[in-house]
């Protein structure tokens, strides 16, 4: 049979981040209105039904976070999406998410803050928001994509490690790349894998819902398949009942941490360009990225030693792979659309082993490669 | 005797470490077993039920009945219970809430699930105060009364829970009391079978907080407080507002149909747009 030869579209990110989720086997979508994040819950609406999948417009992002979650207990993968004031809203029910191990995926298109900020302008202000928002120690998994197929890609990723881990997902993503429109083709679904959460394989009276398998993360049945357990946000025991046992309190938080610590190997995502001889090399995400890119592109033509890594996940922070970066590179630049977020944990690991400088922008415009040249330019010696 | 222990093994988890949370006298568990014993007399098995509940000494009920059963955060009870019944109209889904939880910092949800006509079960738990936190005020506590946080006597005035799910419009609107078991498990019957949003405000008794603040000094005296100040829909039917001042109205408020959200949304099922 011949290959069906699969069309090139053009496609805004919001609407990539779509077929992302569809394809990844998203079925409940709950979402408020918020710029610049809107398209993703207006899709959802248009595409939901068509899917058999449920869509539902909630009368606040607590309610929208607290319905996906209800929905992926009753054996949906689901997903919301919203902006930094909504963000702020979702923080409590992110915590529950990570207490309860309730698989599902938060996007969060960024905007500058505090407060309603500036709506409609880029910004990646949330980097720390999206790690330590939400109160109380707590394992968190962060993606940022830098293109609109990146977007797609790191949606169903971000599904796979959300289902994999029993953990909630944030998809940080800048306004450039939720708005911006690329020629992308789309992979079919059967070339992609897809991740379910693990499914005990015992009876219901065998079940024990918390118990840890060897993996650290534990079976997760639908609510109405015969294993009635019980959930909860309080520290609870391997039977999901409450306890302030200090014997059970502790292996509990260590194991929710332990769950993804224990594959940082396997979570060290990031594209490298030039790095091998670069004597400056970028760190970047996001939209940053597609501007640091260029600007090495041309320093290169220059004959500057410049490399950039891009980073797609932000949280865990991929600390083996930075560290190998500032091992080898004399200087290190970190430029952000914020006051300085990613590069203070660059700060943290570099422990003098280079000289690491920032760029930062905060007027609400995106950094342009011209701007990062120059930087390389006078820091180049 | 022989029908309360056939409850107790069947739905009390053996699993779980009792005792539980509550205080001696405390109307939350005469709620809980007139909930257990219409949940055995109805058609539906322990798989099909999920029961919700938010934060609050309400919230604990769920940990200690063998349901599917799911704690949730203060006052958001029903945005989980929605998820829930939309990703699985198959289930029966339930909630209970304290008066805080439902409508303080869940107001809003609850104004909205009850707009939605979602198909879920809510019972309030009112005990007109703030239970687990140590007895602050709650919407529900009624004006002048002294708690801990209206050391002086609240100047608020309270909310009427059946009226605002009334103006709302949950399809099921009811009232009783935890003395009046009777009643109250005819209308936990009632909530469970109909097909939208139902609440049952269950005026119960926090002997801890309430009592002390109302001088009312025993579990005995609250319930005859409740019994004394009970009076039938009926009845109140033929009194004026000011001869209906601090009663507690018991009954069947409202009971009517309207579409419910997932049968409106099954008619979408399978739509394409073209855009
Ligand atoms: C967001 C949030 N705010 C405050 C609390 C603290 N808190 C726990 S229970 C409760 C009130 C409980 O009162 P009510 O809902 O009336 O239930 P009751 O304990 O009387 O059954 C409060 C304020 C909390 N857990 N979460
Ligand atoms: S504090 Fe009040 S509501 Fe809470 S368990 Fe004790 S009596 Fe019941």
């Amino acid at each position: 049979m011949k290959k069906a030869v699969r069309k090139q579209v053009l496609l805004q990110g919001n609407e990539a981040c779509v077929e992302g989720a569809l394809m990844a086997g998203c079925r409940f979508y709950a979402g408020y209105p918020i710029t610049p994040a809107t398209e993703i819950m207006e899709i959802m609406a248009r595409k939901m039904p068509g899917a058999s999948g449920v869509f539902i417009q909630m009368e606040d992002e607590i309610a929208s976070l607290g319905a996906v979650i209800g929905a992926s207990l009753a054996g949906s993968k689901s997903m919301t999406a919203t902006s930094g004031p909504g963000f702020s809203l979702m923080q409590e029910h992110i915590g529950y998410a990570s207490m309860a191990e309730v698989p599902c995926v938060i996007v969060d298109v960024m905007r500058a803050g505090p407060s309603t900020g500036l709506p409609t302008q880029p910004s990646q202000s949330d980097v720390m928001q999206s790690r330590w928002g939400t109160h109380g120690d707590h394992p968190i998994i962060v993606l940022a994509p830098s293109s609109v197929y990146e977007f797609f890609e790191l949606t169903v990723q971000a599904f796979n490690l959300s289902e994999r881990y029993r953990t909630p997902v944030i998809l940080l993503v800048d306004e450039l790349v939720a708005h911006m429109r690329e020629g992308v083709i789309l992979p079919t679904r059967d070339s992609l894998e897809i991740e379910d959460r693990p499914h005990p394989t015992v009876p219901p009276e065998w079940y024990i819902p918390y118990a840890d398998p060897g993996t650290g993360v534990p079976a997760m049945p639908a609510f109405g398949e015969g294993y009635r357990y019980h959930v909860t946000g309080l520290y609870h025991d391997v039977r999901g009942y409450p306890t302030v046992r200090t014997d059970e309190v502790e292996p509990l938080i260590h194991r929710l941490f332990n769950k993804i610590s224990k594959d940082y190997d396997r979570l060290q995502w990031f594209d490298a360009f030039a790095t091998e001889d670069a004597k400056i090399t970028i760190i970047a995400y996001g939209c940053v990225a597609r501007a640091a890119l260029r600007a090495v592109q041309q320093a290169r033509e220059k004959g500057l030693k410049v490399g950039l890594i891009n980073l797609k996940i932000l949280w865990p922070f991929m600390r083996r792979t930075i560290s190998g970066i500032l091992e080898n590179s004399a200087k290190v630049l970190v430029p952000e659309l914020n006051i300085g977020q990613i590069s203070r944990e660059v700060k943290r690991i570099n422990q003098s082993r280079c000289e690491v400088l920032t760029l930062n922008k905060v007027d609400g415009t995106p950094i342009k490669p011209a701007e990062i040249l120059r930087t390389l330019e006078e820091v180049y010696s | 005797m022989r029908e309360a222990e056939h409850l107790v093994h069947k739905y009390l988890r053996s699993s779980k470490r009792f005792p539980h949370i509550w205080c001696s006298g405390c109307g939350i568990g005469i709620f809980m077993q007139a909930l257990v014993r219409v949940i055995d007399q109805s058609e539906y098995s322990k798989d099909d039920i999920v029961l919700i509940s938010g934060i609050g000494c309400s919230g604990r009920l769920p940990v200690y009945v063998d349901f599917n059963t799911l704690h949730t955060t203060h006052g958001r009870a029903l945005t989980f219970a929605t998820g829930i019944k939309l990703a699985n109209p198959r289930l029966k889904v339930i909630t209970v809430m304290g008066d805080g939880d439902a409508v303080a910092i869940g107001g809003n949800h609850f104004i909205h699930a009850a707009r939605r006509n979602v198909e879920i079960a809510s019972f309030i738990l009112n005990n007109n105060v703030y239970g687990m936190t140590g007895g602050q005020s709650s919407p529900t506590t009624p004006h002048g009364a002294i708690t801990a946080s209206a050391p002086y006597g609240n100047i608020e005035p309270d909310f009427d829970i059946c009226r605002l799910a009334e103006a709302a419009g949950a399809v099921l609107v009811a009232r009783s009391t935890v003395y009046h078991t009777r009643l109250l498990e005819r209308l936990i019957g009632m909530a469970l079978k109909k097909k939208g949003f139902s609440v049952l405000e269950v005026v119960s008794q926090c002997t801890t907080y309430t009592g002390r603040f109302l001088q009312l000094n025993s579990p005995v005296e609250m319930l005859k407080w409740q019994k004394d100040n009970a009076i039938t829909v009926e009845k109140a039917k033929q009194l004026s507002d000011t001869e209906l001042e601090g009663k507690i109205v018991i009954g069947v408020l409202v009971n009517r149909e309207r579409p419910n959200y997932h049968e409106q949304y099954q008619s979408l099922l399978g739509k394409k747009s073209k855009v």
